[in-house]
């Protein structure tokens, strides 16, 4: 090429490390165009979810009463123990990015293999969870009926009005959750695929780029979750308000 | 086969079609100018630069104060029309005080509209020419829209909830209706037509329309038939709030907010009771939702619009061209302004809570059929709330 | 290559190039090449297209009488609809970025290919998959909710495929996603040594400011239709008032992602006019900056105007005043942009090829589309023209008369480099005037029906707008002639095409430096850039250099 606008350096192939793309002409830029990548997938999935929380701000401000009154009725033990559960599951995944680094195979494995017990967890209570609601009515359709389970306990039955509308913060709830818990199944699944692929050995500590990409995508999962938790069963419980 | 006769213009039918009209022409010059002179330019340029009259060309980088030019020049113009275009949305939006109301219900395929004197028809609307006309609007089922191009007048109609739009005729005539926003199979079959009388045709007609009763009177019936009266009495230590000289009013809520009471905030309180509870009272309306139907509720709306004192339909006091037949101040202070003498000198405002148990505010002379007129005589014993606050205005 | 081979006549197409590297299904189907990927895009993209163009001729049909006779008034409305969502969702979004975007970015920044081969690869099967959900639907019945799918009409009264549809737009959004977050990674870290971000081509600018919207902006999108799936499949009633939803509550979420959607529509158009005037006029862009910036400004403000399609929908007057504030404030950026491609031609050289033809026509028929956005915009008339054939006639002007002919230009401005033949001249400006008469004889009506009062997605309409739907009808017949040559010629031209060279039209730029077809891996060596983009000072044809 004889054109003004280039001249040349080095030639376009080389490849010395098997890992290394073709695309790429440093594991550095692979490795850094890789973590880009990801931070930008995890932004479109904050736009993703935010589209939720927006629609869950504007109904919580015109049916406060309801939205109050919803929020206390979900149990908040589960909630909390389920809170407790992701944040020590987002620490085995730190602790299996940080066992890569260090080259630890076996110990790598094990972290992983923790997160997926301590997600399993989560996604057990949740189900739990979801049942509570089935056997309370509390999931909208046709057999929603927010007083069932306040008469049962003895509590005042919520106006006729107020009940139809907890109808749109269960709808909200379960989107919301319904979407975390899917993307935590998502997590899981590749979960099990990490996990097969360190014991094979595949994560050295040149190249364990994915398990440190993974590690971002359980920690923003881990984020939205922390976000639901106060907005969903935190906010207005509270005896004062 | 073809029509004889196309126009290219719509016809102007309304006192705002010829304000809307100027803005659509000064935009038009400003589109026709703009276009004009980049075509031309591209014109000029193409057959001067070209490459036989002009073999080299002159590398320019750029020019920042022609960048600045073109950009403050058509932001400049921007807002202009921006600003045109907000005051003639204002005026689009705020009917005049002394418009007259007609209620629309949407439905799929076709449009009901009820005259306050409980003329009703169906895709056709009579109005008079040279009143304002203001339109309450709501859907029975999805989204439809409510559009008369001659009055350049457009509003989508709603489930759920009024949307309002407003037009004064100028020339009699009849117009085009059309739903303007997609609702199904029959979409462009829900059209109608929109008939514009002098006023002593269009008070014939209304004559000759054939309406039972006026939509108050049947809202009445809908109203004793509902169970209202039983907590809105009207009379002390009643459950519901006096409903008289409600609409129009700013009331107060449980929880210290301050809201119009508007048709929207009389079905909200039908239907969702407990939004908005009124100062002093307790939330223990049941709510009316799936038991009225969309022309009930607008003959209840009617009918509580209908109970004023001295017989006169108070306006919403939403602007203020005109001087409101009640002190507001008064009123929001508690002060019964049925008195002789109240309405005068307004009272100075205070921040506390409103002071006051005077007089009760005697309902006016009972409407006809008046099964839940409150029985109080004028001048009787001060009206005190049940937890002891002041006398409220509702 | 010498300029002096250039020159000859005798020119011979390259051996090693992406095209026929590797033969075979699987070599097609499993490529990581993002050039085949932007050749197995073009023909998708162009099947959709075809597909949508076949719903608009039958629509244009039926309104060639004022009565519904021709199609039944459901199968009308499914008709319109699938226009509106083949074209969109099918055509439209990904067209720039997937086609020209795809295939020229990693060149145009020296990069062997984009930052994540295989995502690009998997983008286009999600895309795939997408379409097919899109033909099931309208195979098995069609769906007749309007593209835009209000509710409560979509998920609560019709009975017609909305759901394989709402999937199919679910499943395509993933594939845009994936192409803007790839095309960010690829400009942000792949660039060759040299290239700085101002000696970036503006087609890289404007591709990167409408990944920017692909990925903010999508989420939203699936996120609406999620919900729309849930509240029709399991009634949980968000948009339901009578279980104290809200139906507008669906606009606003939906026009979140649509009105940035149009936006990443335009801006790659943009980006391609900003490469073909230069090259035509000879001398480099004026005010490479202001484009750069103003893509960038498109992209940030197109997110903060949603509502001004929601300006009757019941929404408050403050909040209609503010969108529709700032709806006057997105239109300056592309002002901007079409003044500086104006003055780049002055004292230029014009040579008057086919992709300058289309790309002076651009700039004419944008400027009125954007111009009629300012009635939109102004509230005070748009409440007499939303919703009417003003609309139809606006988006029209600036999706077809824009964008569809930024993508010929394209087309046929890079088609040489993609495939390294030239098609042939003659045809390609007949069929560019054929579109240019026949587009604006469809859609410049429709301003006038619309103003008078025509609803739009009306299947019969009062006799009084007949004439003009006969001539909108009429010249679609017209552009359909006119799009639909260049599917012929240009097929001609992969085997009887002039061979074309690296560099036809002496163009700047990386992609002119390499092979016509460029090899798979782009460039035989990393290139490293010390120049700007445009510098056509040193392309002049002439000895002198006029300084």
């Amino acid at each position: 090429m004889s054109d003004s606008q280039t001249t040349t350096l080095q030639p376009a192939h080389q490849h010395h490390d098997p890992s290394l793309l073709v695309q790429f002409d440093s594991a550095d830029q692979q490795k850094d165009a890789s973590q880009f990548g990801m931070w930008v997938f995890l932004i479109t999935e904050i736009m993703f979810f935010g589209g939720l929380f927006g629609a869950y701000l504007i109904y919580r401000n015109l049916y406060n009463p309801a939205f109050v009154a919803a929020s206390t009725s979900i149990d908040i033990r589960l909630g909390a123990v389920n809170t407790v559960v992701l944040i020590c599951s987002s620490l085995t995944m730190a602790m299996g990015v940080h066992s890569a680094a260090l080259g630890a195979r076996k110990l790598l494995v094990f972290w992983l293999v923790a997160t997926l017990v301590l997600g399993g967890v989560f996604l057990g209570i949740k189900a739990v969870e979801y049942h509570e609601k089935y056997v309370e009515h509390h999931i909208p359709g046709a057999n929603f009926d927010f007083n069932y389970e306040r008469v049962k306990n003895g509590e005042q039955p919520v106006p006729a009005d107020v009940a139809t509308q907890t109808s749109i913060f269960f709808a909200l709830y379960f989107a919301m959750t319904g979407m975390h818990a899917m993307h935590m199944i998502i997590g899981a699944g590749i979960l099990i695929f990490l996990i097969w692929r360190a014991y094979k050995g595949a994560y050295p500590p040149h190249h364990y780029t994915m398990v440190e990409n993974f590690g971002l995508y359980w920690h923003f999962v881990d984020i939205i979750w922390i976000f639901l938790f106060p907005l969903l069963y935190l906010v207005s419980r509270s005896p004062v308000h | 086969m073809l029509p004889q006769y196309f126009p290219l213009f719509p016809e102007s039918a309304s006192t705002m079609s010829t304000r809307v009209d100027a803005l659509y022409f000064f935009i038009l010059g400003i589109t026709i100018f703009f276009t004009m002179l980049v075509g031309l330019l591209i014109l000029v340029f193409a057959t001067k630069y070209r490459k036989e009259k002009h073999p080299v060309p002159v590398q320019i980088h750029g020019s920042i104060p022609l960048e600045i030019f073109w950009t403050l020049v058509p932001l400049g113009i921007a807002m202009v029309i921006f600003a045109w275009g907000a005051v003639l949305f204002f005026q689009e939006m705020h009917p005049p005080k002394s418009a007259m109301d007609i209620y629309g219900v949407g439905k799929q395929w076709m449009w009901k509209f009820q005259h306050p004197g409980g003329q009703r028809e169906i895709n056709n609307l009579h109005v008079p020419v040279g009143k304002a006309v203001r339109m309450t609007l709501i859907s029975q089922d999805v989204l439809h829209s409510f559009y008369v191009p001659a009055f350049r007048a457009q509003m989508d109609v709603i489930p759920g909830r009024y949307t309002t739009v407003w037009f004064e005729a100028t020339k009699p005539g009849t117009y085009h209706l059309f739903c303007n926003q997609y609702c199904g199979t029959k979409h462009s079959g829900m059209v109608g037509e929109v008939t514009a009388m002098s006023p002593d045709d269009y008070q014939e007609w209304l004559r000759g329309a054939g309406a039972f009763g006026s939509l108050a009177t049947e809202g009445q019936k809908v109203f004793a038939s509902m169970g209202c009266p039983t907590c809105h009495t009207g009379a002390d230590n009643a459950r519901g709030p006096n409903l008289y000289n409600l609409y129009g009013r700013m009331v107060r809520t449980e929880d210290n907010r301050t809201v119009l009471a508007d048709e929207g905030y009389i079905r909200e309180s039908i239907l969702n009771p407990s939004s908005k509870i009124v100062y002093g009272f307790q939330n223990i309306m049941p709510t009316f939702q799936g038991q009225l139907n969309e022309d009930e509720m607008i003959q209840i709306i009617e009918y509580i619009k209908s109970l004023t004192y001295n017989g006169q339909l108070l306006q919403l006091q939403t602007n203020t061209q005109q001087e409101p037949p009640v002190n507001l101040n008064k009123i929001q202070q508690g002060v019964d302004v049925t008195k002789p003498g109240t309405n005068q000198n307004p009272a100075p405002r205070t921040s506390a809570v409103p002071v006051t148990e005077e007089a009760a505010p005697a309902p006016p002379s009972t409407p006809p059929a008046k099964q839940n007129a409150p029985k109080q005589p004028r001048g009787a014993a001060p009206q005190a709330r049940p937890n002891g606050s002041q006398v409220e205005q509702r | 290559m010498s300029t002096a081979t250039q020159n000859s006549l005798a020119l011979e197409m390259p051996s090693d190039t992406y095209l026929n590297s590797s033969y075979g299904v699987k070599s097609w189907f499993l490529t990581g090449d993002h050039k085949r990927i932007a050749v197995m895009y073009i023909v998708s993209i162009s099947l959709m297209f075809l597909l949508g163009g076949i719903f608009a001729t039958l629509v244009r049909l039926e309104l060639l009488t004022p009565q519904g006779d021709l199609f039944q008034s459901d199968t009308y409305n499914k008709l319109f609809t699938m226009h509106g969502v083949v074209m969109v969702f099918g055509f439209l979004v990904p067209s720039i970025p997937v086609t020209l975007g795809n295939f020229l970015i990693p060149i145009m920044v020296g990069a062997r290919d984009l930052a994540f081969p295989k995502i690009n690869l998997a983008s286009w099967y999600i895309y795939i998959i997408g379409m097919a959900f899109m033909l099931a639907a309208i195979i098995s019945g069609g769906v007749d909710t309007g593209w835009t799918f209000y509710t409560p009409l979509s998920t609560q009264y019709l009975t017609t495929h909305v759901m394989f549809t709402a999937i199919g737009i679910l499943i395509a959004g993933f594939s845009s996603i994936f192409t803007g977050l790839n095309f960010i990674v690829t400009v942000h870290r792949m660039r060759a040594p040299g290239m700085t971000w101002f000696r970036l081509p503006l087609f890289v600018w404007a591709n990167y400011a409408a990944s920017i919207i692909m990925v903010l902006g999508t989420p939203v999108l699936a996120i609406t239709l999620i919900l729309v799936a849930l509240e029709r499949g399991l009634g949980i009633g968000i948009f339901n008032p009578a279980m104290g939803g809200d139906p507008v509550l669906f606009q606003h979420l939906f026009w979140f992602y649509s009105h940035p959607a149009v936006y990443i529509m335009i801006l790659p158009g943009f980006g391609v006019i900003s490469e073909i005037i230069p090259c035509f006029a000879r001398k480099r862009i004026f005010g490479y900056s202001a484009i750069a910036f103003s893509s960038i400004a498109i992209a940030v403000f197109g997110f903060l105007v949603w509502a001004h399609h929601m300006f009757i929908a019941g929404i408050s007057t403050y909040s209609a005043l503010i969108f529709s504030f700032v709806t006057f404030l997105v239109a300056i950026p592309s002002a901007i942009k079409v003044f500086n491609w104006t003055a780049t031609l002055y004292k230029g050289s014009i040579h008057f090829d086919t992709p300058m033809l289309y790309a002076l026509a651009f700039i004419g028929l944008f400027t009125i589309g954007g111009l009629t956005g300012l009635f939109l915009g102004a509230i005070g008339v748009d409440v007499h023209v939303t919703a009417t054939y003003f609309v139809v006639a606006h988006f029209h002007y600036v999706m077809v008369g824009g964008m569809l002919v930024a993508y010929l230009a394209g087309m046929h401005f890079w088609w040489p480099k993609m495939t390294g033949r030239m098609y042939p001249e003659a045809p390609a400006k007949l069929s560019a005037l054929i579109v240019f008469i026949g587009f604006n004889l469809t859609f410049f009506p429709q301003f006038i029906l619309g103003y008078m009062g025509m609803p739009r997605r009306y299947h019969s309409y009062p006799p009084e707008f007949q004439v003009l739907n006969v001539l909108s009808s009429a010249g679609a017949s017209v552009l359909a002639v006119g799009l639909l040559m260049p599917m012929f010629y240009m097929l001609w031209s992969l085997k009887y095409g002039e061979v074309a060279g690296n560099n036809p039209y002496r163009a700047t730029g990386l992609e002119w430096q390499t092979t016509s077809p460029p090899p798979t891996h782009n460039f035989h060596e990393t290139p490293i850039v010390t120049q700007e983009a445009y510098d056509y000072e040193s392309q002049t044809e002439e000895v002198e250099v006029v300084g």
